[in-house]
């Protein structure tokens, strides 16, 4: 077995990963170049370093309120938003930092949100399930389970509308697959035909109680009933997400094609860190997959295998990721916390525009 | 200056600024091929066609939450509720997701969206048709809620309202629709949060909005010939922002004040106002601040009753008489 498994998550893991990636061939992957890949190796690193410093802060009680870890899914997020073009958006639930790295944002700017600081790229009054960059095409982060989808066919919507070829991407977990939100969506994009992908991240728990206790049926193939294609890929291994979305992607740039796609996709951690996660699973379900599908080492041992990735690189892109990670919690942990005098600014575009305003009248009341 | 409907005035104000702007778009159920519920996109559809007029399915939670997407990548959405009592089953799109956006992104978010439709009672449609839920919208900081009652006001404040940055929820009212009422031609704009003074007066101040703006003025008449009590009627026009001036100016010079809504009473859009007349204007006062609601029970469909549910000119007249006997 590796002889490095320190180099990613858990040291104590034995890993039995595949040995090679049955999505190698697909075009998509082809394309990619030797840097290509170890940039998204980087950023899978980089979201479980972040996550799991994350945890140490708030463990640490610098972090308030919820905490929804992103480790173990870091393919599907890296996958997808590795597709992405200039006209394409992505729009997410509330497990939204590992979307988030990988659209490009700072990680000192998440890490600060996450401490409650002026510096957060909400400016702290978002908080963990509430980041947003819309500069990278990032609309959030929404904290309520399936009430993000509807805005995600808005965004296709107005790319429809502007004429722009782009797609947008509206995840979600296995839990916001029976909110009616969701299938109020999805009626809209295919009555509508628009450039959406549902991305159902399948993690196996909607919290505590598992896909065979709160879904009937196939997730994706909801689809059918709206007349949308759908699909089902593996999220451990980020060249099979590529090559799913890839083709769905193409076809709602294209086509205005909306598609269903299920990633199925496991979470280590609880459903957020105040889940002692002792009562739904079995620890060796967990261990099973940390050994056996870990997207990490599902990935290193295929760059490994194609040359390009070593040893010594791998140990040098985890401990610049571990490095940053530390930094952006020493960043966060010197910044500012917001003022009172802050918390009514970025209520109304007016009130934050005065010499712009057009009303009258109080806007604020105590 | 021509006499047009409330109805036609709402209409002309979208087609004015569907041609302004070409972000501007109707979405709705029955905006389009049927002309609109309440016939107010009547003939939209013919003259701008279905990329601009939409029809939507039954589906408010959807299509309102599809509306605050679209805003927030630059488009300007008016979304029509045919009934601002639907607005439950889209709860989370227009509370969490319009109301919080901006301020969850740290101000990098903006949601240029209205939502309009009528909000009231009296049409004998039960309690799930007759909500007026804009003290429950205004109670959320980041949105803005307008309840026009002439078709002057409801023209100007729903251009206002489309050029608005931030999201704007319209109230409109049924029984209104077909009110005539002078609106000139040429382009004008009421600024969102001004009230406006419908009939001046000495001895009681009637602070009000919406269609109790018209049974406050009927009132007003019979209490000047009747009771020789002289009322000065202040319409809000605009419950978030709220041009509190306006009534305290008022207040000021006739010390009593009536408040007649159609609301029901617990934490009303008038429980507001009487905090702030109190905190503000307490040494102004001769009397007690006095309000006039719908009775407190959902809406009841019996036609002659629900008229005695909801404020009426009999009741405000003695309303006003308690306060200034």
């Amino acid at each position: 077995m590796n002889k490095k498994p320190s180099a990613t998550a858990d040291s104590k893991a034995e890993t039995n990963v595949p040995s090679a990636s049955p999505a190698v061939s697909a075009a998509i992957n082809q394309q990619l170049s030797k840097d290509d890949k170890i940039a998204m190796f980087r950023t899978m690193m980089r979201i479980r370093r972040f996550e799991e410093r994350a945890l140490r802060a708030y463990q640490a009680k610098k972090i308030g309120g919820f905490l929804h870890l992103y480790i173990g899914q870091e393919a599907v997020a890296v996958g997808c938003c590795s597709l992405m073009g200039k006209n394409d958006h992505v729009i997410t639930a509330y497990r939204d930092h590992g979307h988030a790295i990988a659209v490009g944002m700072g990680l000192n700017e998440q890490m600060a949100e996450l401490y409650g600081r002026a510096t957060g790229c909400s400016k702290g009054k978002g908080g963990s399930m509430h980041f947003f960059a819309p500069d990278r095409n990032f609309w959030g982060g929404h904290g309520i389970v399936g009430g993000q989808i509807p805005l995600g066919t808005g965004l296709a919507y107005a790319l429809k509308y502007k004429g722009l070829k782009g797609a947008v991407m509206a995840f979600m977990g296995d839990g916001a697959v029976n909110q009616g939100a969701v299938h109020e969506a999805y009626n809209l994009a295919s009555l509508w035909q628009l450039p959406v992908i549902f991305v159902i991240e399948n993690n196996g728990y909607s919290m505590g109680t598992s896909q065979s206790r709160s879904s009937a049926g196939e997730l994706a193939k909801r689809a059918e009933g709206y007349d949308m294609a759908w699909d089902i890929c593996d999220g451990h291994d980020v060249y099979a997400v590529r090559a799913t979305m890839d083709k769905y992607l193409k076809l709602a740039r294209e086509e205005c094609k909306p598609a269903v796609i299920e990633i199925r996709c496991y979470r280590y951690r609880g459903h957020s860190v105040a889940d002692p996660d002792n009562t739904y699973r079995a620890k060796t379900e967990i261990e099973e997959y940390r050994t056996t599908k870990d997207p990490i080492q599902v990935y290193q041992k295929q760059l490994v295998s194609e040359g390009v990735l070593n040893d010594a690189l791998i140990e040098k892109i985890d401990t610049a990721a571990r490095a940053e990670a530390d930094a952006a919690a020493e960043f966060a942990e010197a910044s500012p916390y917001p003022t009172p005098d802050d918390i009514q600014k970025d209520v109304y575009w007016e009130a934050d525009h005065p010499a712009e305003r057009k009303s009258q009248g109080r806007l604020f009341f105590d | 200056m021509p006499q047009i409907s409330y109805r036609e005035a709402i209409r002309h104000a979208l087609a004015e600024e569907i041609e302004r702007d070409k972000n501007v778009v109707l979405i709705g159920e029955e905006v389009g091929q049927f002309n609109g519920s309440y016939k107010v996109s009547e003939g939209l559809l013919a003259k701008f066609g279905p990329t601009r007029i939409v029809d939507t399915p039954i589906s408010e939670a959807g299509f309102i939450g599809l509306g605050v997407g679209a805003s927030m990548l630059g488009i300007r959405p008016v979304m029509e509720l045919m009934f601002w009592s639907f607005y439950s089953v889209a709860f989370d799109q227009i509370l969490n997701n319009a109301a919080n956006v901006r301020y969850m992104s740290g101000g990098l978010i903006n949601c240029p969206i209205v939502i309009r439709g009528p909000a009231n009672g009296g049409t004998n449609v039960g309690a799930t048709h007759s909500h007026t839920p804009e003290n429950i919208l205004a109670a959320h900081p980041g949105v803005k809620v307008v309840v026009p009652a002439t078709p002057y006001d409801a023209k100007g404040l729903l251009k206002s309202a489309i050029r608005d940055n931030d999201p704007v929820f319209f109230l409109e009212n049924t029984i209104l629709y077909g009110d005539k009422g002078e609106v000139p031609t040429e382009e004008y704009l009421i600024p969102l949060g001004k009230a406006d003074v419908k009939r001046e007066g000495t001895d009681l101040t009637i602070v009000t909005y919406g269609r109790c703006v018209l049974h406050s003025l009927a009132a007003a008449d019979l209490l000047q010939k009747e009771h020789d009590v002289s009322v000065e009627v202040v319409d809000l026009r605009s419950i978030r922002p709220l041009d509190i001036d306006t009534v305290l100016a008022s207040v000021a010079k006739t010390h009593r004040v009536l408040i007649v809504e159609e609301q029901k009473p617990f934490a009303s859009v008038g429980s507001q106002l009487a905090f702030m007349i109190q905190r503000e204007a307490f040494d102004e006062l001769d009397a007690p601040i006095h309000r006039l609601t719908t009775v407190d029970a959902p809406a009841i469909y019996s036609p002659p009753v629900e008229i005695e549910q909801l404020p009426n000119p009999q009741r405000i007249l003695k309303a006003a008489l308690e306060l200034t006997a």
